[in-house]
């Protein structure tokens, strides 16, 4: 592992759940890496594959989705259908040899902020294994 | 009921007997009018047309083995504002498949409309046909004679399009009206449709009883061959370098898009200006990255529509005979597509009933994902 690589991970949160998670994290004080650049979207049913596939070929380190648990969307089942667009994404996006595992979807409700920043915390310590995006050195955009 | 009835093949012409079949469906008026390939002016394509006067079915074949357009999305735009009058389409299996898909995706509806499936029996790409043509040789009446037996060889020194030698569909489903020629006897066409149209269409008794074999050995052969592919595929790409170098030579011309049947958004994201950076951004870009490949944005557009199209992906291979640049594009949506399906046991043109898998969900699925 490199202990000076500093991953870089774009977050798609949910406005409803995770991204009201994250805000409480923040005014909880709970400290998590400072790693991570958050999108607010409306819902996670909202992110199309090219949202996460663009940060990806960019050279994102990795690429967070966060969603209401199931049965509680906003809009009712915005969340399931990003969990099998996120599946088909991932099955995607291993079959054309990238590493899937750099694309995480996890359920993180409002009240919720201790858990956003362990995800945040595992998933940088996850990236610092993996090391950096292959692709932040490829010409291919 | 479904009937399986026979059209006798009049003076050894298939092509000739067809034609009077189909100017009889609009002489007696079962539709108003037909979407079929007709014979280009220049003699070297056949391209679908709209016929309303039978007797410009003269020039009608729909067993040419060349596939110019995929005809489903010409139904949707003969569909979409549902017709008055009853009109009938003559489709292979992939444009039957697609249709499907597009009645589903709400562009188009079988209101109206007659599907009268035909046996395929391969395509040349374009440039291959017309060539074909103008050395004077016959690529229909070859294949329609090989068509009994089954073993379908393009001419010597030529290919059918990578598309067809993987198709494990050769036979048309969903139709109202079937015109078989695989494993039936060259003297005679199968015609399958209810008791109550084929009562209309003055045919002839008769059994095919080698078709079902024939139709299993050819697709066997078929999937023998897909899978040899998709192994191959599955080989080579097993990393970045080698999904750049699946798309190394894609000029973003939207070839694809445009040659797609599904491909189903009516604004597409990248035929618009989001892809028309400022000066600025490029050269940042290229600072951040060392060099980026020109044009951009190939491979976001590439992964983006296999993200979008995948799972209704019906193999037709249009996109690779419209790429300039060669990309094997049937192989990747087939290959990739195969997986994709899998995950929700979905086969694209199957069914009306299946939905899409995008449009809708199960509750108890994918459990492991999002959790911790």
């Amino acid at each position: 592992m490199n202990e000076d690589f500093e991953p870089k991970i774009v977050a798609f949160l949910c406005n409803w759940c995770a991204y009201t998670g994250a805000d409480l994290a923040g005014t909880s004080r709970i400290q998590y890496p400072p790693n991570v650049r958050i999108i607010r979207m409306m819902c996670s049913g909202a992110v199309d594959p090219v949202y996460v596939i663009k940060p990806l070929l960019d050279g994102a380190d990795g690429v967070l989705i966060g969603g209401c648990h199931p049965g509680d969307c906003h809009y009712q089942e915005g969340n399931y259908k990003a969990r099998r667009r996120v599946a088909i994404l991932k099955n995607i996006l291993h079959q054309m040899g990238f590493d899937e595992g750099r694309v995480w979807l996890r359920w993180i409700s409002a009240s919720e902020g201790q858990v956003f920043a362990e995800t945040v915390t595992e998933m940088v310590e996850t990236l610092k294994e993996k090391g950096p995006n292959p692709l932040r050195e490829l010409w291919g955009t | 009921m479904t009937m399986k009835k026979f059209l006798e093949v009049k003076e050894a012409d298939t092509l000739a007997t067809l034609r009077s079949f189909l100017k009889g469906l609009l002489e007696k008026e079962i539709i108003e009018a037909l979407l079929v390939p007709l014979e280009a002016p220049s003699g070297d394509t056949v391209m679908p047309a709209l016929v309303k006067e039978p007797a410009r079915l003269e020039k009608a074949n729909p067993l040419a083995p060349v596939m110019p357009v995929n005809a489903a999305r010409l139904v949707s735009s003969l569909t979409i504002g549902k017709p008055r009058e009853k009109i009938g389409a003559l489709l292979r299996s992939c444009e039957i498949r697609a249709l499907i898909e597009l009645v589903k995706l709400q562009q188009a509806h079988l209101e109206n409309l007659m599907i009268i499936g035909i046996d395929c029996l391969g395509t040349y790409e374009v440039t291959d046909y017309a060539k074909l043509i103008s050395e004077d040789r016959s690529p229909t009446m070859e294949l329609v004679r090989e068509a009994k037996e089954g073993a379908l060889f393009p001419h010597e020194g030529y290919q059918f399009r990578s598309a067809c030698r993987i198709c494990e569909y050769p036979m048309p489903q969903d139709a109202a009206l079937t015109i078989g020629l695989l494993g039936v006897d060259g003297e005679k066409i199968l015609i399958e449709a209810q008791e109550e149209l084929a009562g209309r269409l003055e045919l002839t008794e008769g059994e095919a009883t080698g078709r079902e074999e024939v139709i299993r050995k050819l697709v066997g052969a078929r999937i023998e061959e897909r899978d040899r592919i998709f192994a191959q595929f599955r080989e080579r790409v097993v990393d970045m370098p080698s999904l750049l170098a699946q798309f190394s030579t894609c000029i973003r011309c939207h070839n694809c898009t445009v040659a797609c049947p599904i491909c189903y958004c009516k604004e597409c994201l990248f035929r618009t200006s989001t892809f028309e950076h400022e000066s600025d951004r490029y050269l940042r870009w290229a600072q951040r990255k060392g060099a980026i490949q020109m044009p951009t944005d190939t491979l976001l557009f590439q992964l983006t529509r296999l993200n979008h199209m995948v799972t209704s992906c019906v193999g037709c291979g249009m996109c690779e005979s419209a790429c300039p640049s060669d990309i094997p594009l049937t192989t990747i949506f087939r290959a990739v597509g195969q997986e994709v399906q899998a995950m929700f046991d979905y086969l694209p043109g199957r069914s009306l009933e299946d939905e899409l898998p995008l449009a809708t969900f199960k509750e108890d699925e994918l459990t492991e994902l999002g959790e911790r």
